[in-house]
């Protein structure tokens, strides 16, 4: 960020606080840039002629006299096809040195797309993973978080995600990443030769904390960019968007807001949603689908970040370890996609809505049986029966190391009714019975 | 003269104007960012500073920028041609902005001017008229759009002279009505009204008589909604309250159906703007899109226009009642509006109350709420407001303000359970916490023992009683585990779910179950209570549980089973076989029993 020959030069500052500046200026606008001691900051709210900044990289080092300029214009982010491969900083700056980027500014955190121009979202995003893709599938245009716990593998599913989904540009939002995962990121898919379809923006943990802000719109800004100019369907992964909503409460915080739920700020529903919102079905083809991360603590969903997120993203994927198989799996009770009525059944063989609901339905008698047997009670043959079956679903299917086609899982779902169940214990509508019960055939 | 003012401080959406004449609260005002024109509403007003919030995003507003006072409160726009529309919060026409995003500062019209309407004379020279009264009518899809004096005009007139019938434009006048002091009053087919003031224009407000039919059975049968009721859905995210809102929307029977999607999910507008226009209303043979209005301020929009949007929603619905017509307005979420509130409460630095929320939440949702009723009109008919809004609870936790106040305001209660939505038992209404204030009602009661049948809510109330009990014996099942309990609460338990299974349970993505008109919700209520006031006698747990599963397995069949249909009749017949086989079973074992008896003696 160069300066202009005629911008003013302010070296009076008010109020410093760990993460604003306040200052005496005029004929600044709302939310435009300005470089504070060489930090980049942001105009967050503006009282007659005091100014208050946000700055990004936090206030250390900086002092009363320090350099104030403002750059007249919110943040920015050069789009072209020039982004793909590379890896970006949160202000869009290469990292690794490189070219400095070419083509058309347009400001991050841009307008909402009309409801009205938007499309049903309709195609299927096949993942291989059967407890994505059989319980809860993915549709293209949809935005859906991993819940998991900090332990939980899920950057490394999200990857596995991405590289099978077949979109034409994977867009990383890395917030708080740690540089292990960022280089995993990396590593991974430079080795399945994707790194030209993918654009990285990464704020790793050796960063500060209020920088990762800008990481969301920045990627979001280049993936309409591909969507929206190029007609391409990209896919955009968030992680962790936990540590997003912390950095944001630290910002309110400085401010003297007054919290709500779990110290968060009151507009964190709206922050989240102008995020998530930004996945759509284009009519041109091009659709944003996104996929991100919500780290929990202790499996908590109650807690404001995952509850909010809950209320607007188009279900969750939720991770969790099977202590009887000793697999992590794709929860089924607890996981959901809201768009998957939009592809089951019609983009997908006809019996997979009756299959994935018998499969759930008798995944739950066998957790009343596991509750029976904890509680010291005798067991049915049904019971048993219900357990067994428990650990082969979830082997077979629910774990996340699978990687089948839809039709496969199907095919083993019925394998395992027919090994286990009697047909009216499954109880699925008697034409899909004939026609897929494996003795049958 | 209008006052002008210029912008003197920004914090996010509120701005604050130093103004130079009188400004009014609620006042409408634009601001001008460069050559942008955004909408604004004054929120408070301390000296010459008057406070604002504005209906778009104040990036790159600076000191000194330029705004102008309306004069007017924030006004809905009534006229023919709303029916089918796609508003947002601010009663912008969504359809007719070309470009893909929404551009700062776009401004639509809400109607189309140019048509012509089909106008037909109701009033003639000589009538003593008031506000809301009926001048004329014009034909708006299938419904009779009543051209009325303007709401505004508080005194008694004269009608001069009413246009004959002919084609007209929505701006060409219609009527002259003279006031006492013998002024010529001309009247339009538009006319304006601020949307945060209830319209009041009626004789009477009696209480809600009648059921506003949904076709959904855990509504109708065993909470019923009341025509001119309120309701709310209260429910974690993941336990279908929008599924029910759609399903509601698109089976209730009602004249007019305003959806307000306030905050919430774009793609779920998405499948109503693609579903609707497809979709055909049951009991009229249009499509389900004539007779709706979307209101959509989807959780990315400005969050100022969310507060807006159910407002503009409320008194669009509150037009059409005025014409005698059954309007059902709904909104999806409340939570986001109060969420909305507490943004702007907490940039005003207001002292905030529970959960940041301001201290007046209570009084503005109830003050809402107070707006939906039956109403008795000035010329004997009557028009009605039915309310149903949902709730977000944070956490799913019942006990946090919004839900809270919106009780004491509501009169119907369908909570939605979390356990009921993990175990997929959709619709996720709890049978238990959920009520229905109107079964209480002396007038309700006799409209149902009307509509469906004498004594039918003593009924209802018989059903609830067995549900309770089947949750009392599970919980002793649960406790005491399978054997260490008489095979009564067995039997307890089944019939309980055989009542869940058969009448709670609907399946919203099933062509025939998802809509369960009334005759349908009778037959298959007394079929399941009848089974239910049998007494049965088994041998075991494991044959209770059997014999009430393939029973559940039977109904449901029928459920899914067009109305009446040979295949319909086909599993009637079939649990009739079951029951009387189980029957003469246990008769059978009876006087075996009886002889061994005798024989013993």
């Amino acid at each position: 960020m160069t300066t202009r020959a005629f911008q003013k030069i302010y070296t009076k500052i008010d109020n410093i606080t760990k993460a604003t500046v306040s200052l005496r200026a005029q004929g600044v606008g709302n939310d435009e840039l300005a470089t504070v001691g060489g930090k980049l900051a942001q105009v967050v709210k503006i009282m007659g002629d005091q100014v208050t900044l946000q700055v990004f990289a936090g206030t250390e080092g900086i002092t009363t006299d320090s350099e104030v300029i403002f750059h007249g214009e919110p943040p920015k982010l050069r789009v072209s096809d020039s982004l793909a491969g590379r890896f970006f900083n949160a202000y869009g700056e290469p990292l690794e040195g490189g070219e400095l980027l070419e083509g058309e500014e347009r400001e991050i955190g841009g307008p909402t797309v009309n409801p009205f121009r938007r499309k049903q979202p309709s195609e299927l995003i096949a993942t291989g993973i059967a407890g994505i893709d059989l319980n809860n599938t993915i549709v293209s245009g949809q935005k859906i978080p991993f819940f998991a716990d900090p332990d939980q593998p899920y950057n490394a599913v999200m990857a596995n995600v991405a590289l099978r989904a077949k979109a034409d540009k994977i867009i990383l939002g890395g917030m708080g990443l740690s540089n292990d995962d960022f280089l995993y990121f990396k590593q991974v898919f430079e080795n399945a030769g994707a790194l030209d379809r993918i654009v990285s923006f990464v704020n790793t943990t050796e960063n500060p904390p209020v920088e990762r802000l800008l990481v969301p719109d920045m990627a979001l800004t280049a993936a309409e960019y591909f969507a929206v100019d190029k007609g391409e369907k990209v896919l955009v992964l968030l992680t962790d968007m936990t540590l997003y909503a912390d950095a944001l409460a630290i910002v309110s915080n400085r401010m003297d807001q007054i919290p709500s739920k779990d110290s968060m700020p009151g507009s964190l529903y709206s922050d989240l949603a102008k995020i998530y919102e930004k996945a759509v079905q284009l009519p041109n083809g091009g659709s944003i689908t996104i996929i991100a991360v919500t780290t929990l603590s202790g499996g908590d969903i109650t807690h404001a970040i995952p509850d909010n997120t809950g209320y607007i993203t188009e279900g969750q994927l939720f991770l969790r370890n099977d202590s009887d198989t000793g697999k992590v799996i794709v929860d089924p009770f607890r996981s959901l996609s809201r768009l998957k009525q939009l592809v089951i059944g019609k983009k997908t063989r006809e019996d997979h809505p009756q299959v994935m609901n018998a499969c759930v339905r008798l995944y739950a008698d066998a957790a009343n049986a596991k509750t029976k047997l904890e509680n010291g009670f005798d067991l049915s043959d049904y019971d048993e029966r219900a357990l067994k079956f428990a650990y082969d679903y979830s082997q077979k299917l629910l774990a996340i190391d699978v990687n089948i086609e839809i039709t496969e899982m199907l095919d083993i779902a019925w394998g395992l009714f027919a090994k286990y169940f009697t047909r009216e214990e499954v109880a699925i509508k008697e034409e899909l019975i004939k026609k897929y019960w494996p003795q049958d055939k | 003269m209008k006052t002008k003012g210029r912008v003197n401080g920004i914090i996010s959406n509120i701005v604050i104007v130093k103004a130079d004449g009188p400004v009014g609260q609620n006042e409408i005002c634009h601001v001008y960012c460069g050559d942008t024109r955004m909408m604004a509403e004054v929120i408070k007003v301390i000296g010459d500073n008057a406070y604002v919030q504005v209906f778009d995003s104040t990036r790159g507003l600076k000191i000194g920028d330029r705004v102008e006072f309306e004069g007017h409160m924030l006004e809905a726009t009534l006229a023919p041609g709303l029916l089918s529309r796609n508003y947002d919060g601010l009663q912008n026409d969504l359809e007719k902005m070309d470009s893909l995003f929404i551009q700062r500062g776009s401004i639509t019209d809400p109607i189309d001017f140019e048509k012509k309407w089909e106008f037909k004379p109701l009033a003639k020279a000589g009538d003593k008229v008031s506000a809301a009264s009926w001048l004329g009518e014009v034909k708006e899809q299938w419904v009779a759009h009543k051209i009325m004096v303007p709401f505004t005009m508080e005194d008694t007139y004269t009608v001069k002279s009413v246009a004959e019938a002919g084609e007209y434009k929505v701006t060409d006048r219609i009527a002259v009505i003279t006031d006492a002091e013998g002024h010529d009053h001309e009247i339009t087919m538009v006319q304006k009204w601020p949307v945060k003031q209830a319209i009041r224009c009626y004789a009477e407000k009696p209480r809600p008589s009648r059921v506003m039919e949904t076709g959904v059975r855990a509504i109708d049968t065993f909470n019923p909604l009341a025509e001119g009721g309120t309701g709310f859905i209260p429910g974690p995210f993941g336990a279908g309250k929008t599924v029910l809102q759609h399903a509601i929307s698109k089976q209730a029977d009602a004249d007019v159906i305003i959806i307000v999607a306030c905050g919430e999910r774009a793609n779920e507008v998405v499948e109503i703007f693609t579903e609707f226009p497809e979709l055909v209303d049951p009991r009229t043979g249009h499509k389900l899109m004539e007779r709706t209005i979307i209101i959509c301020n989807t959780s990315n929009m400005p969050v100022a226009a969310r507060e807006a949007s159910v407002y503009t929603g409320m008194t669009i619905g509150e037009y059409y009642r005025a014409m005698g017509l059954k309007v059902l307005v709904m909104a999806d979420s409340t939570s986001r509006w109060a969420q909305a509130l507490r943004e702007m409460s907490n940039r005003l630095e207001e002292l905030p109350g529970q959960d940041a929320f301001p201290v007046d939440l209570s009084a503005i949702i109830s003050n809402f709420y107070s707006r939906a009723g039956l109403v008795k009109l000035n010329n004997g008919e009557t028009g009605s407001v039915t309310f149903l809004g949902t709730v977000s609870p944070a956490g799913g936790n019942l006990k946090e303000p919004v839900t809270e106040s919106t009780k004491k305001a509501a009169r119907c209660f369908y909570a939605l359970s979390q356990g009921r939505a993990d175990s997929k038992r959709y619709p996720a209404i709890d049978p238990l916490e959920s009520y229905s204030k109107y079964l209480e009602y002396p007038e309700v009661r006799e409209y149902l023992d009307s509509r469906i049948e004498e004594g039918w809510v003593d009924r209802v109330y018989a059903g609830k009683t067995l549900v309770q009990r089947g949750k009392e014996a599970n919980d002793q099942i649960n406790i005491l585990g399978d054997d260490g309990v008489p095979i009564e609460y067995h039997e307890r338990f089944w019939k309980s779910e055989l009542i869940d299974f058969v009448i709670l349970q609907q399946d919203a993505f099933d062509a025939i179950d998802a809509n369960c008109p009334i005759e349908r919700q009778k037959m298959m209520y007394e079929m399941v209570l009848d089974v239910c006031n049998r007494d049965f006698s088994f041998e075991g747990f494991e044959e209770c549980a059997s014999f009430f599963k393939s029973l559940i397995n039977l109904f449901r069949q029928m459920n899914y089973s067009e109305w009446k249909s040979q295949k319909f009749e086909d599993y009637k017949k079939q649990i009739e076989k079951v029951l009387s086989e189980k029957e003469s079973g246990v008769k059978a074992e009876k006087t075996l029993k009886e002889e061994s008896n005798k024989e013993s003696k």
